[in-house]
């Protein structure tokens, strides 16, 4: 076990890809997207189904076959050992077990990452589902025991994919108010949504269209860019122009 | 070390507790062996000897099976839900994953080989002249290979639908060859040959070795070793198939 060890530190972005491209059976899933996130920062993935969000959050969680061109988080090769204790990852499903309770799920992730549960079930607003099995949950309950197995151990960096799909407005808001305060306490995190209305939460923005990078922007320059606030017009225009 | 010891256990303590919540699994996995071997003792009321000839194999047959069919549908859920995506993004090693299940079959096995021979050995009078502890240890043996023959077929089905097809695909042909119905050596020599290479076939003659007059318990430890061989390579062979990344 003498590897290096991953760091975490400012210098070194958090993510970077040079090139990537994933094909996925007859899909060409990612074509030559190249960008960097930055640390402690709050970027939104963005694009709509099919595009291949949740292929480029699958690579960078390591968990993607067929990878090719340079991809690396801190510097390394996803998913090697050292880095999955960093790493807080929540899939598209809710990847949770039926069968347990919301605190069983909690308490066997809590001990395979070495992580204490603190106050996460109140944080992502499940304190009074914390004995019921997942199978009687409604699918936002369960993005949210997802979502909070997810953020177990303060991961650095956060992959988290459409998590605030089908959720009620309130609580989409109150999720994107934590996902800021997260980014706030030095975490970096990279949220897809097929929502463009969702930007206007994030730092940053990737725009991915049919396994292609469109852009690389802050929300501020999409809009500056566009000439509308109209989050879905602005996309469209985007593509009008590329 | 002492983590991937802890990982391996909280898997263990939560395949255990997914169980808990499925009480009828687990008693059926305990009461079904029981009555088919009461039903077996009416069977032969006045065939003593048939009893001991097909009830003692029947007992390390029922782990085989149970502990087939928990692991290759617990691991297909695993893979189409995503927890197994998802674990494999955490610190847990594939093979503490896989660890964590044996502690956890194998707990099953031995509570359901210690009841189903209690009831066997006892009431049903069962004739054993080896050592009844070891018809445990065989069981054991023989749920491990359940569970690395389970592993496999959850990584070749694609729905439960599948998967149990590979139940009857996997243990029946084993069944007919095993000894059961005709001794191995009276068979034609072509499938003496082929049972001689499946693992039922020493578990049964294992079980064969316990019942019969002239016991030899090196020989009944000579085919738990052989089970337990199969356990192993099944449970590699399986383990390859749990693969991190995936299109």
């Amino acid at each position: 076990m003498s590897e290096p060890e991953p760091k975490w530190t400012v210098a070194v972005p958090a993510v970077s890809a040079r090139d990537v491209s994933v094909r996925r059976g007859e899909i060409q899933a990612l074509r030559h997207v190249s960008f960097e996130v930055p640390p402690g920062r709050l970027t939104g993935l963005l694009g709509p189904s099919g595009s291949g969000k949740s292929t480029l959050i699958r690579a960078i969680a390591g968990v993607q076959a067929a990878v090719e061109g340079r991809l690396t988080v801190l510097g390394f090769e996803p998913g090697r050992a050292g880095l999955r204790r960093w790493l807080g990852y929540m899939a598209q499903s809710s990847s949770v077990y039926e069968d347990l309770t919301v605190l069983e799920n909690l308490r066997y992730f809590a001990e395979i990452r070495g992580a204490q549960l603190g106050g996460l079930l109140e944080r992502v607003g499940l304190r009074e589902q914390t004995h019921q099995l997942v199978r009687r949950l409604s699918g936002g309950q369960r993005a949210r025991v997802s979502l909070a197995i997810a953020l177990l151990g303060s991961p650095r960096l956060l992959l988290l994919d459409e998590p605030t799909v089908g959720l009620d407005p309130l609580l989409r808001r109150e999720l994107w108010r934590l996902f800021g305060e997260l980014a706030g306490e030095g975490a970096t995190l990279l949220i897809s949504s097929h929502v463009m209305e969702e930007a206007r939460h994030c730092e940053d923005l990737l725009l991915l269209r049919d396994g292609r990078l469109l852009a690389q922007l802050t929300p501020d320059e999409l809009v500056a860019q566009t000439s509308t606030t109209d989050m879905d017009e602005a996309f469209v225009r985007l593509i009008e122009r590329a | 070390m002492k983590g991937s010891v802890t990982r391996s256990f909280a898997t263990a303590r939560r395949v255990l507790r997914q169980l808990r919540h499925d009480p009828r699994t687990v008693g059926l996995m305990i009461i079904v062996p029981c009555v088919l071997e009461t039903l077996l003792r009416l069977i032969y009321t006045h065939r003593r000897q048939a009893f001991d000839q097909a009830g003692a194999p029947l007992l390390a047959i029922f782990p085989l099976m149970s502990v087939f069919l928990v692991t290759s549908i617990a691991l297909l859920r695993e893979r189409i839900s995503g927890t197994l995506e998802r674990l494999l993004t955490t610190p847990l090693g594939r093979h503490e994953l896989l660890a964590g299940y044996a502690i956890a079959f194998g707990l099953l096995a031995t509570a359901q080989a210690v009841i189903v021979s209690a009831l066997t050995l006892g009431p049903l009078g069962l004739r054993v002249r080896g050592p009844s502890e070891l018809v445990v240890v065989l069981a054991i043996a023989v749920a491990l290979l359940g569970m690395g023959l389970g592993l496999l077929a959850s990584a070749f089905a694609r729905s439960e639908f599948q998967v149990v097809q590979f139940l009857p695909a996997t243990v029946l042909p084993q069944l007919l060859l095993c000894g059961l119905l005709v001794a191995r050596q009276r068979m034609p020599a072509a499938l003496y040959g082929i049972s001689d290479a499946l693992p039922m076939s020493y578990a049964v003659d294992g079980m064969h070795h316990l019942t019969s007059k002239v016991s030899a318990d090196g020989a009944i430890l000579g085919d738990i070793a052989i089970v337990l061989a199969f356990a192993v390579g099944s449970l590699v062979l399986g383990a390859a198939t749990v693969k991190r990344r995936t299109s």
